[in-house]
């Protein structure tokens, strides 16, 4: 594959220290993002996607392998990758929803404040806040917080988008919701994104491609490149990969 | 045939029982500026009667005589000179302390090393008190407005600073890398960032050193304001209390805790009202 365009991650082993020990949260990891791609890294507590997602994000080193997007290697955080956490307390309290979208799109100098307001209203018309416009995140629910967080993302057109299980603290109607609304974001703008999650279902639903890991360490079970109208089957079959005796392939 | 979902179920309650006006008394009482007014008018009706039934002037001056002192002290204009001179004093420290906290909080925030510095300092220097430095100032700065003013600078520093450390220190994690994923240089990251989600703690810092600050003032003054010639509020107290005016120093003892009362509610009040509140980093 071609390294250049997209996400690379090339055989990234992944520790943190603990007071006693160094753990190894992933073990030679591999994978390619394809612009435009919804690409899901999809596994059981403690299999380090999460800890993968940080280090794409810029905020943890490799200790073997290589990060790069678009053929820049990944040193620190940085803009052109976006965050969405799991956590309500993303947004800046002292700001209202759109001086929290406009933050970054000026923090970053990528835009100018004409283009950064207009670009807030638009973004904000998308994720459907308008009322909610001058508010602060303080009197949000947390579906409209995450909202927010998403299209603060988006707006900033970012090469990519990294999501950290942005719907896990919501409830089951609510995150529901919030997957079609994703994609029917991602309808409209192509953007790539890297969702991190541990619901098979959220995965088989948002993704276009599926990277399934295994834990202690983290390593790829499989790599599921055809999601798109297999439904249940597929989660039948990842469920099996993830807890069944016997191994499965993949084409 | 039954349908599977019934549409419709009659909902629309009358608009008297979903929304109805809070009766003016509990308004009234959630309003905290009824509320304080209410404590300080007992505790004003307490002194008068102790006062009356006492009947001493020159151990308790009722509230009225304390209050014709001031008047008389206010308009002879030697309350305001004295209020004045303390003010200045009084803001030059602040200032000063508020900015070498900001400078010993800016190295901690930055280094582990600035952070055990300012951890260390705090430790030792805050228990000790603003006025037993006093003796030592005089003879390094003199009988004067630098004495006052380093005391003052010890009396702000440590508590301002150690309170914008722990606030600091407790800016959640998410809050951290949603600041550092914006590429934000250090000055950005602390200014635009840190300082607004640590403000809490913050303002909290710089209303007990405003107060610790206002009481080392007084309190200095008592003890050296003859001797720099134009003394403050303090040196006013003192010297009444020579004369044995009790009346005059009872008013000059309301005259601080009025200032304190009033930089309370109108600065500090101010600022939580329109900071903490509106963003929902405070209750009401």
């Amino acid at each position: 594959m071609d390294g250049t365009a997209g996400l690379g991650v090339a055989g990234v082993t992944l520790c943190y220290s603990t007071a006693e020990q160094i753990v190894t949260a992933t073990y030679r990891v591999s994978f390619h993002v394809a612009p435009g791609d919804r690409f899901i890294l999809l596994g059981p507590s403690g299999c380090g996607k999460s800890s993968l997602l940080k280090a794409v994000g810029g905020y943890m080193a490799p200790v073997e392998g290589h990060i790069a997007l678009n053929g820049r290697e990944v040193h620190r955080p940085g803009p052109d990758r976006m965050m969405v956490f799991q956590e309500f307390d993303q947004l800046l309290p002292w700001k209202t929803v759109k001086q929290n979208i406009m933050f970054p799109m000026l923090a970053s100098g990528k835009y100018s404040r004409i283009e950064a307001a207009e670009r807030a209203d638009m973004y904000i018309g998308k994720v459907n806040l308008f009322r909610a416009r001058d508010s602060f995140p303080h009197t949000l629910s947390g579906g409209m917080k995450q909202r927010v967080a998403i299209a603060r993302g988006m707006a900033m057109e970012p090469d990519i988008l990294l999501m950290d299980e942005p719907f896990a603290a919501l409830d089951s109607l609510t995150r529901g919701q919030m997957q079609d609304e994703l994609l029917g974001l991602w309808e409209e703008t192509r953007c790539t994104l890297l969702f991190v999650t541990h619901s098979i279902s959220e995965a088989t639903k948002i993704g276009n491609r599926i990277l399934l890991m295994s834990a202690h360490p983290g390593r790829v079970r499989a790599e599921i490149n055809q999601v798109a109208g297999r439904g249940k089957a597929l989660e039948a079959e990842i469920y099996g990969l993830l807890f069944g005796s016997e191994v499965g392939h993949d084409e | 045939m039954m349908s599977d979902i019934i549409h419709d179920i009659d909902h629309a309650a009358p608009l008297e029982i979903v929304d109805r006006p809070v009766p003016w008394a509990r308004r009234l009482y959630a309003n905290a500026g009824v509320r304080r007014a209410a404590v300080v008018l007992l505790l004003a009706a307490i002194w008068q009667v102790y006062g009356v039934w006492l009947n001493n002037p020159l151990l308790f001056p009722t509230l009225s005589d304390t209050l014709v002192a001031m008047g008389e002290g206010v308009v002879s204009g030697e309350i305001p000179r004295k209020v004045a001179i303390s003010l200045r004093v009084l803001l030059m420290g602040y200032g000063l302390g508020i900015f070498v906290a900001g400078v010993l909080t800016g190295l901690a925030a930055t280094s582990r090393l600035g952070s055990s510095l300012l951890e260390t300092l705090t430790a030792m220097l805050n228990p000790l008190p603003a006025i037993a430095l006093l003796p030592l100032a005089m003879i390094w700065f003199g009988l004067g407005e630098g004495s006052l003013i380093f005391v003052l600078l010890h009396a702000v520093t440590w508590v301002v600073a150690m309170n914008t450390h722990s606030g600091f220190l407790s800016v959640s994690q998410t809050l951290r890398m949603v600041g550092r994923n914006y590429g934000l240089s250090l000055p950005g990251y602390v200014f635009r960032i840190l300082v607004p989600a640590a403000f809490p703690s913050i303002l909290s810092g710089l209303k007990i050193g405003w107060a610790f600050a206002w009481r080392t003032l007084v309190a200095a003054e008592l003890v050296f304001g003859a001797a720099s010639g134009k003394g403050g509020l303090g040196w006013y107290i003192f010297q009444n209390k020579n004369e044995l005016e009790i009346p005059n120093v009872f008013a000059g003892l309301l005259a601080v805790i009025a200032i304190g009362l009033i930089v309370d509610s109108l600065v500090f009040g101010q600022i939580e009202k329109r900071t903490l509140r509106r963003w929902g980093m405070q209750a009401h």
